[in-house]
């Protein structure tokens, strides 16, 4: 089973480093926001600017699981190398496992420029520890998102696929303080914020990254998030091997 | 065993399409099996449950003594992907190491490639090849895991007459140390240049299942070629066409059309009443089922 797991890693991290635009969407992104807006406004303030590292990182991170994710799984569904793949003697585990790995590989990828960034022009400090918690907050807050992304790869047509991860990504990634921080935000983006997962996830990386207490409310609310996106893509998963394979 | 694979009265329907109509089929080891008939006939349905990539409305649908649901009894087989859909980026040799990993039992790598043809493209881009390389590593690809059988879906379509042989001597190749085949294809001289049996399928039945011999035989009917510029209608044509100024009727009775032509008058000359080939065979049948509807 590893043995398979591994081929279907490899065999989609090729077809990602080949074609390296979709990994060079998801780090040079957050590298620009990162020149763009935390350099110059919070730079010199050690704790904004780690935690705004915190949020690109993780910008990086959205931006592989939900429109890398979800624009490939479109774009495969719709090859005709698809259905022979199931032909092959393996199950839907190894697949699914390969296509996690590699979207976690970019995520790290992607969060290399930025933390080479906020080392080199910000005030940012942070401990080897916190560094390596920080990383792996960010892997584990990306979970709702990754299956988001599976949810709307395995339900759209890839030009739908597109558009609607564009659609999400964005209001998402500024309505949860990723962005800019929300107290510079109007007090009701703070109030909606609390209920998108991007709020979520920012609170457990800038915890884990900096030390500073979490707003609880947005940790259940990225808890539920994380839940409801497993159902709906495990739902259209099956809806989609109902249609095309029974 | 005796028998590979089979299904047993498998019926599929398409929402109110009846793609197949309590289909019963051996495919015994050691055989090479042609399987033709119309677009739209069923073939690639039947495929499709074979494979494992549908499941039958009713009926079973056996493979290697299991369902070809469970991935271990697909160990055991091997598919064609279409060539149109090979993953471009990869590289020939990743390609096939990436399917071969499926396998407990792998082909050597570069044997494979040799067989068909490809052991200079080890290092190319897929994407790079031309459509006889692309279909030439889709059909490999299905001999990647030793398989027991192989199902090949039109493996030549597209290719020139030499790279259709140099196909044609790997799939030989296969059979001959005692690999099963079941085969479709367009083109009707590579059915009968490889399969020693037969099964035609129109309309979602098995209408005919025999040597290729026998279904020439069994159909009984002549090709009855001519020159003439002007004929009027004539009794039991299935079929007819014209070529280089002769017209080629296919009829199951040459006797009685010859009868008519000639006391119909019509000026006619190069007479000639010969066997008729699969094809004529096969549209013979085909025909025959249609008139039935």
């Amino acid at each position: 089973m590893s043995s398979l797991i591994l081929a279907h890693t490899r065999y989609q991290a090729l077809e990602q480093l080949r074609v390296p635009i979709g990994l060079l969407a998801s780090s040079l992104f957050p590298a620009i926001s990162m020149l763009a807006f935390v350099v110059p406004f919070a730079g010199g303030d050690p704790l904004a600017a780690t935690t705004a590292t915190g949020s690109m990182m993780l910008i990086g991170a959205m931006s592989a699981a939900l429109m890398s994710l979800s624009i490939s799984v479109s774009q495969d569904r719709e090859q005709p190398w698809n259905p022979y793949l199931r032909t092959l003697p393996a199950g839907p585990f190894p697949r699914f496992a390969g296509r996690i790995l590699t979207t976690m590989g970019m995520m790290l990828i992607s969060v290399i420029p930025v933390l080479v960034i906020a080392g080199l022009f910000t005030e940012a400090t942070i401990t080897v520890p916190r560094l390596l918690l920080g990383v792996a907050a960010v892997l584990v807050s990306s979970i709702p998102f990754m299956l988001i992304g599976l949810f709307i790869g395995f339900a759209m047509p890839s030009k739908a696929a597109i558009a609607v991860s564009q659609i999400l990504f964005f209001p998402l990634a500024i309505v949860g303080g990723l962005m800019m921080p929300l107290q510079v935000m109007p007090a009701f983006v703070e109030t909606i914020s609390r209920f998108v997962p991007s709020r979520g996830a920012g609170e457990l990386v800038w915890w884990l990254a900096t030390g500073v207490e979490p707003k609880v409310l947005p940790l259940v609310t990225l808890v539920i998030w994380t839940l409801v996106a497993g159902a709906a893509a495990a739902w259209a998963y099956r809806r989609d091997e109902g249609r095309r394979f029974s | 065993m005796t028998v590979l694979a089979r299904t047993v009265e498998v019926t599929r329907r398409y929402g109110s399409t009846l793609a197949l109509d309590s289909v019963s089929l051996d495919i015994r080891p050691g055989e090479l099996v042609g399987l033709l008939g119309p677009n739209g006939a069923g073939k690639s349905t039947l495929i499709n449950l074979f494979v494992g990539l549908r499941r039958p409305t009713s009926g079973t649908v056996e493979v290697l003594g299991g369902s070809p649901a469970d991935p271990l009894v697909r160990r055991g087989i091997g598919v064609t992907p279409q060539e149109s859909g090979l993953p471009e980026v990869l590289r020939v040799g990743e390609l096939v190491d990436f399917v071969s990993a499926h396998f407990p039992d792998r082909a050597d790598r570069s044997e494979l490639l040799a067989r068909f043809d490809l052991g200079d493209l080890v290092k190319r881009q897929i994407g790079g090849l031309s459509g006889g390389q692309k279909r030439r590593l889709a059909v490999a690809l299905a001999f990647a895991g030793n398989p027991r059988l192989v199902f090949l879906d039109e493996p030549t379509t597209g290719l020139d007459v030499e790279a259709r042989r140099a196909l044609w001597d790997g799939i030989r190749a296969f059979h001959a140390e005692g690999g099963t085949v079941l085969l479709t294809s367009h083109y009707l001289e590579e059915i009968e240049a490889l399969a020693q049996r037969v099964v035609v399928v129109g309309q979602g039945r098995v209408l005919a299942d025999d040597t290729v011999q026998a279904i020439r035989d069994m159909v009984g009917v002549r090709r009855v070629s001519l020159v003439a510029a002007e004929l009027p209608e004539l009794p039991g044509v299935i079929a007819h066409h014209r070529e280089d100024g002769r017209v080629h009727l296919v009829t199951a009775d040459p006797d009685r059309l010859v009868v008519e032509l000639v006391r119909s008058g019509a000026a006619f000359s190069g007479l000639e009443i010969r066997p008729t080939s699969l094809e004529e065979a096969f549209l013979a049948i085909t025909a025959k089922e249609a008139s039935h509807v």
